[in-house]
């Protein structure tokens, strides 16, 4: 049978697995011996650990698990304690925040009150193993995208969960724990602010997301397509430039008339990333605070068009008939 | 390693199935609604489409009664609401209402039939009170019901209680435990009256039936670009409960949201179809009908009729349109039953 044929190599080595250099002065070791894994191997490494935990690690996961409990004990409590229905609804159940009548006070636990305690515990544990990402990236002495990139993600998910509350003063504007809910709770978000896809950070955001896709799947081609030519080293493809690079870079430019190159396509992805998550924050945080209704802000400002009528002209049937009733 | 690959793929095969499992299949009928590039489309499957006709089956009008003669009220004892009607009227309004309501139990389903006049069984109070209503929607709710009007075969369709109805939402009222798992408006729970969403699973409670109730709470989108002082009252959990019943009404009657709304401005009344007045005087007609009729039964219901918390069977959107933009599909029944509208509507 014909088979495609590449330089990355599909062949698993079985040997002791690598270990890594040494931890020196630290109390943690790296967990676990390391291990093979043959289906792991079809998507990546198959050397599975040793992991390095450490004590930012530790207190991240005991954070996160503290939250989750609170979760899932809520959702169980919810459906009164039944395991059966726990699993068949899980997908729509949730943790919700309080009620708009407590403002930014402590609510009640049985009222939101631990929707507070699993925010906090869960913005704490990813805090800290956001602290966690910095370490490792010094400690190997890279750079931090990755931490900032991560932060950037994190800026989303506080303007979410924190900072747009207080600055609306009501815990109620959080968004809920809970798979459907959270999407439910977006929906009508949009709804409740006059449609989103009328706020320019949201616009933006969007652009970026999709670009996101667009580019990591023109890279992610290309790279394949030249990866014959050993492409896919691409840091060496970047200091001694070879066929492959040279390739890719006129697939490009012949197809387009502009093209990357092996170094700054990594920096149109992460910033294409970063700036996904940025935008959108910046988007939320502008909602209910600043703009009530994007629909209305964006006819004000010539952003959304008009359309011609095609049904007979309507008006609201409350002010003619008293619908306040 | 063939095996496992094989395996691998049933596995993802499986998966994917499980995936769409859920999704209709094509293809699907898209109709234009609205100005070209604004998806104001009304998407049908023409093989539920065809179900649902299928499963209709209206009875046959009754040949038409002499309006003359004496009237029931004194031909017959007990009779508070019909006795306008000629006695010919009237015997054919039992007959239609019978096919109707109890085609199954027959007279016997409200009346003792040893002494019809027996007004005791329940249901015999309640059929009075639900001749008052059917004019009560004739109309003073000509605006929603129009010409077509109702009979009580719209929301019936041959049971004795309509299969649509709803009760309060009662999910949290015996929870043994009261520190935790807390569910405004009887939310995140698969509720099959919204669509299966997790949103409020009891919108109508809140818009349709409690005392309380401005059918305008309704509306949760401000008509303000900027935010106004004082605040718009309105929170996104408002929101959700209006979502909530709006997903209710669109799958009530089988229709998009576009049905009503142009969903790039869903408040803006200028950008509406004509549908979105109708369905307007509906709410407020639905909530007429539970606070006027429906609720204040609850006295003369055995327990067996009555919800978890001890309330009325209540109706909303899906009572009468059971999934079809026009009930029945627009069978105008009540023209062949004009009689229904001279009923009583005095207080007996």
């Amino acid at each position: 049978m014909a088979e495609y044929q590449n330089i990355f190599t599909r062949i698993q080595v079985l040997a002791e697995p690598e270990p890594g250099v040494p931890v020196e002065h630290r109390i943690w070791q790296r967990v676990g011996k390391g291990t093979h894994n043959y289906w792991l191997g079809k998507f990546g490494d198959a050397q599975v650990g040793p992991i390095y935990i450490g004590s930012l690690g530790l207190w991240a996961l005991l954070f996160g698990m503290m939250a989750v409990f609170i979760m899932g004990l809520n959702m169980l409590a919810s459906v009164n304690w039944n395991p059966i229905q726990f699993i068949r609804q899980l997908p729509w159940l949730a943790l919700e925040p309080p009620p708009a009548k407590y403002g930014l006070r402590i609510p009640p636990l049985a009222e939101g009150g631990w929707w507070l305690c699993a925010g906090f515990l869960l913005t704490t544990s990813i805090l800290l193993w956001w602290l966690k990402v910095y370490q490792n990236a010094k400690r190997l002495g890279m750079g931090t995208h990755v931490p900032w990139a991560f932060a950037s993600a994190i800026w989303l998910y506080l303007v979410l969960g924190f900072i747009r509350p207080v600055a609306m003063g009501s815990w109620s504007e959080g968004v809920p724990f809970g798979i459907f809910p959270h999407l439910d709770w977006t929906a009508a978000f949009s709804i409740r602010y006059g449609n989103l896809f009328y706020n320019p950070f949201h616009m933006l955001s969007i652009a970026f997301l999709y670009g996101s896709a667009l580019l990591f799947a023109m890279h992610g081609a290309t790279i394949l397509a030249v990866s014959k030519y050993g492409g896919e080293r691409e840091i060496e493809q970047i200091v001694d430039r070879g066929t492959a690079s040279e390739r890719a870079a006129l697939f490009w430019r012949w197809t387009m008339g502009f093209n990357a190159t092996m170094e700054s396509v990594h920096r149109w992805a992460w910033w294409f990333a970063v700036l996904t998550t940025l935008t959108g924050g910046i988007g939320i945080l502008l909602t209910g605070t600043v703009v009530d209704n994007w629909y209305l802000w964006a006819v004000k400002h010539g952003v959304a068009p008009s359309y011609p009528a095609i049904h007979p002209p309507m008006m609201d049937p409350a002010p003619l008939i008293g619908g306040a009733k | 390693m063939i095996r496992l690959d094989r395996l691998g793929l049933v596995a993802l095969a499986a998966g994917l199935a499980v995936l769409v499992a859920g999704c209709e299949r094509p293809p699907v009928k898209a109709e234009q609604k609205g100005y070209r590039g604004l998806g104001m489309e009304q998407v049908k499957n023409p093989r539920t489409e065809k179900a649902v006709l299928a499963a209709m089956n209206i009875p046959d009008a009754l040949p038409k009664a002499n309006a003359g003669g004496p009237k029931a009220g004194t031909v017959y004892k007990n009779v508070k609401v019909l006795g306008d009607l000629s006695e010919e009227q009237f015997n054919r309004v039992m007959g239609a209402i019978t096919e109707w309501v109890s085609p199954e139990q027959g007279c016997a389903y409200c009346h003792n039939v040893e002494n019809m006049a027996d007004g005791s069984k329940y249901t015999h109070a309640v059929a009075r009170r639900m001749f008052q209503m059917t004019r009560q929607i004739n109309e003073t709710w000509k605006p929603h019901v129009g010409a077509t009007g109702v009979t009580c075969y719209t929301c019936h369709a041959g049971n004795p209680v309509p299969k649509n109805i709803w009760f309060k939402d009662a999910s949290q009222i015996n929870a043994p435990f009261k520190h935790a798992g807390y569910r405004a408006d009887g939310q995140n729970l698969a509720h099959k009256q919204i669509g299966m969403t997790s949103l409020p699973g009891d919108p109508f409670q809140r818009f349709l039936a409690a005392k309380e109730a401005k059918p305008n709470e309704i509306r949760v989108i401000p008509t303000k670009a900027l935010p106004a002082n004082p605040a718009h009252s309105k929170d996104v959990k408002d929101a959700e409960a209006t979502y909530a019943l709006m997903i209710h009404m669109s799958q009530g009657l089988g229709v998009n949201c576009t049905y009503c709304h142009n969903t790039r401005s869903f408040f803006k009344w200028e950008q509406s179809t004509p549908q979105r007045l109708t369905a307007w005087h509906g709410i407020r007609m639905v909530q007429d009908l539970n606070q006027n009729y429906l609720d204040p039964l609850k006295p003369v219901y055995p327990a067996n009729r009555l919800g978890a918390s001890g309330d009325a069977p209540k109706a909303f959107c899906t009572t009468c349109h059971q999934g079809q933009a026009k009930p029945l599909n627009g069978k105008q029944m009540l023209k062949d039953y004009l009689e229904l509208n001279t009923v009583s509507l005095a207080k007996y």
